[in-house]
């Protein structure tokens, strides 16, 4: 009996968790209402420098935070930023709590299956770091160099598949080693993701790192709820313009130290 | 039901028989160094000046009640910062060897505490000086009290290699976790790395018993 009640109380639960969570193709109102309203609810990262972090004065700042305020500012609506983490951005979206996801969102296949993505704003990369003392322009000058790196990342497959044999690659079992060796300078070179480097920098000023090379692009889309065209459109509007205009590469430039590349559109 | 598939991992075998190679090399270099400063330190602890022994007391302390994956990091990320840059290799055997030390300062120290008061008589009464009396008298019979504990202690020394890996050793628990996230067979990697440990254990069991009383604590 009581397990019956359960069960039933359960099926209700996860019958009501699913309907929130996959609602049907939303009105297409939300431009209207955010005109309406006057404020847009920007879902972005707070952790995740250098796309969306604290800054030393306690406001939100980064790549995201510029891109997501800069959309605001051409609808002419106040930013309302939400903190957002990896997992609960894309419920936040469904459930109406946020009207863009501006948070690092890459696209891939199940993901466009439950919302939609505008053009890409910014360049998401794994990438070889150094110091600046050292000269590194291409990939045979890695040759005879020592290189941290997280043990079976997408950079441990390229760097194995790209770089000289002489390249002798350390590798951790997690990104705080893999940056540690980096800073104790154990290693002379660090592949990591461009938030983990920036991080790090961030950190340890002392290190002097700056971007080398390019391992693997992976650019940063705007994510929309599924069937909001009227907002998608505007939006991919501004993008292109802030992308036409030199906008967007100032903002990559600033805080990822290298220039967006080509942007898939 | 899982299936195995020990072939794809058994393919890879140069990169484990390297791996098995570093943990022989750290081990056999590690053993063999830890147990001269663990029977330095348990002469220090008895003989030595108070000063010396309570040095030597604080390092026992400092290395019996912290982990030894905080004592391989301190080496390796804590000591550049002082100034001192160790290689991946010098690193682990550095850490292995003050490990060693300190444990197997206190099981010689058991084993030289065990001696008969007698032998001691009766070397003075030989007129044997100190010196003799340590390295004739009392160190090969305490030697061969403790061989066992001390056997012990070097294979979780060699076990506990393992945790090298962490920062990037290529020793043979570092050849699992690169197999086993190449080939995605990490169940048969482990397998075989927990195999071969077994079997390295064994066979350094026996090495060492078979070393001890003919090279080391001779009865003659």
């Amino acid at each position: 009996m009581k397990f019956k009640l359960l069960s039933t109380l359960a099926g209700v639960l996860t019958s009501a968790v699913l309907s929130v969570a996959t609602p049907a193709h939303a009105a297409d109102d939300s431009l209207t209402s955010i005109l309406a309203k006057k404020s847009i609810a920007l879902g972005v990262a707070s952790d995740f420098p250098p796309y969306g972090y604290m800054g030393p004065d306690f406001k939100l700042t980064g790549v995201d935070v510029a891109t997501a305020q800069l959309i605001a500012d051409k609808l002419g609506v106040k930013a309302d930023f939400v903190p957002v983490s990896t997992p609960n951005r894309i419920p936040y979206l469904q459930t109406k709590k946020i009207d863009l996801i501006v948070s690092a969102l890459g696209k891939n296949p199940e993901r466009e299956k439950v919302i939609d993505f505008t053009v890409a704003y910014a360049p998401f990369f794994q990438a070889v770091f150094g110091p600046k003392a050292l000269s590194i322009k291409s990939f045979d000058d890695l040759a005879g160099k020592t290189i941290a790196v997280t043990r079976g990342t997408i950079q441990d497959d390229v760097l194995q598949k790209v770089a000289p044999p002489t390249l002798k690659i350390q590798r951790f079992e997690d990104d705080a080693t893999t940056v540690a060796a980096f800073i104790s300078q154990q290693t002379q070179l660090l592949a990591t993701g461009a938030a983990v480097a920036a991080a790090a920098v961030q950190k340890n000023p002392q290190v002097q790192a700056e971007y080398k090379l390019l391992l693997k692009d992976s650019p940063n889309f705007i994510g929309v709820r599924k069937g909001e065209t009227a907002l998608l459109t505007k939006v991919n509007e501004i993008l292109r313009a802030a992308k036409a205009d030199g906008t967007l590469e100032k903002y990559s430039q600033k805080w990822l130290g290298r220039g967006t590349g080509v942007l898939p559109d | 039901m899982m299936e195995f598939n020990f072939v794809t991992v058994l393919e890879q075998w140069p990169m484990l028989l390297r791996g098995l190679g570093l943990t022989v090399t750290l081990t056999a270099f590690s053993a063999v160094l830890g147990a001269l400063l663990g029977t330095a330190c348990a002469w220090a602890r008895l003989h030595g000046g108070p000063i010396l022994k309570r040095v030597v007391g604080a390092y026992v302390e400092l290395v019996r009640n912290t982990p030894f994956i905080i004592q391989l990091f301190f080496i390796f990320f804590g000591l550049p910062s002082l100034g001192l840059r160790l290689s991946v290799e010098v690193a682990c055997v550095l850490a292995m060897v003050f490990n060693l030390g300190a444990y197997a300062c206190e099981i010689v120290r058991a084993g030289l505490q065990t001696t008969p008061r007698g032998q001691l008589e009766a070397a003075m009464s030989l007129a044997l000086t100190p010196w003799q009396t340590f390295s004739r008298v009392v160190l090969p019979p305490a030697l061969a009290r403790i061989w066992p504990a001390l056997v012990s202690q070097i294979i979780i020394v060699m076990l506990g290699s393992a945790v090298c890996g962490q920062i990037s050793a290529e020793e043979l628990s570092q050849a699992a976790n690169l197999i086993s996230s190449r080939t995605f067979r990490s169940f048969e990697s482990y397998i075989i790395v927990t195999a071969i440990y077994l079997l390295l254990a064994i066979a350094l069991r026996q090495l060492l018993y078979w070393v001890g009383p003919r090279f080391i604590f001779s009865s003659r």
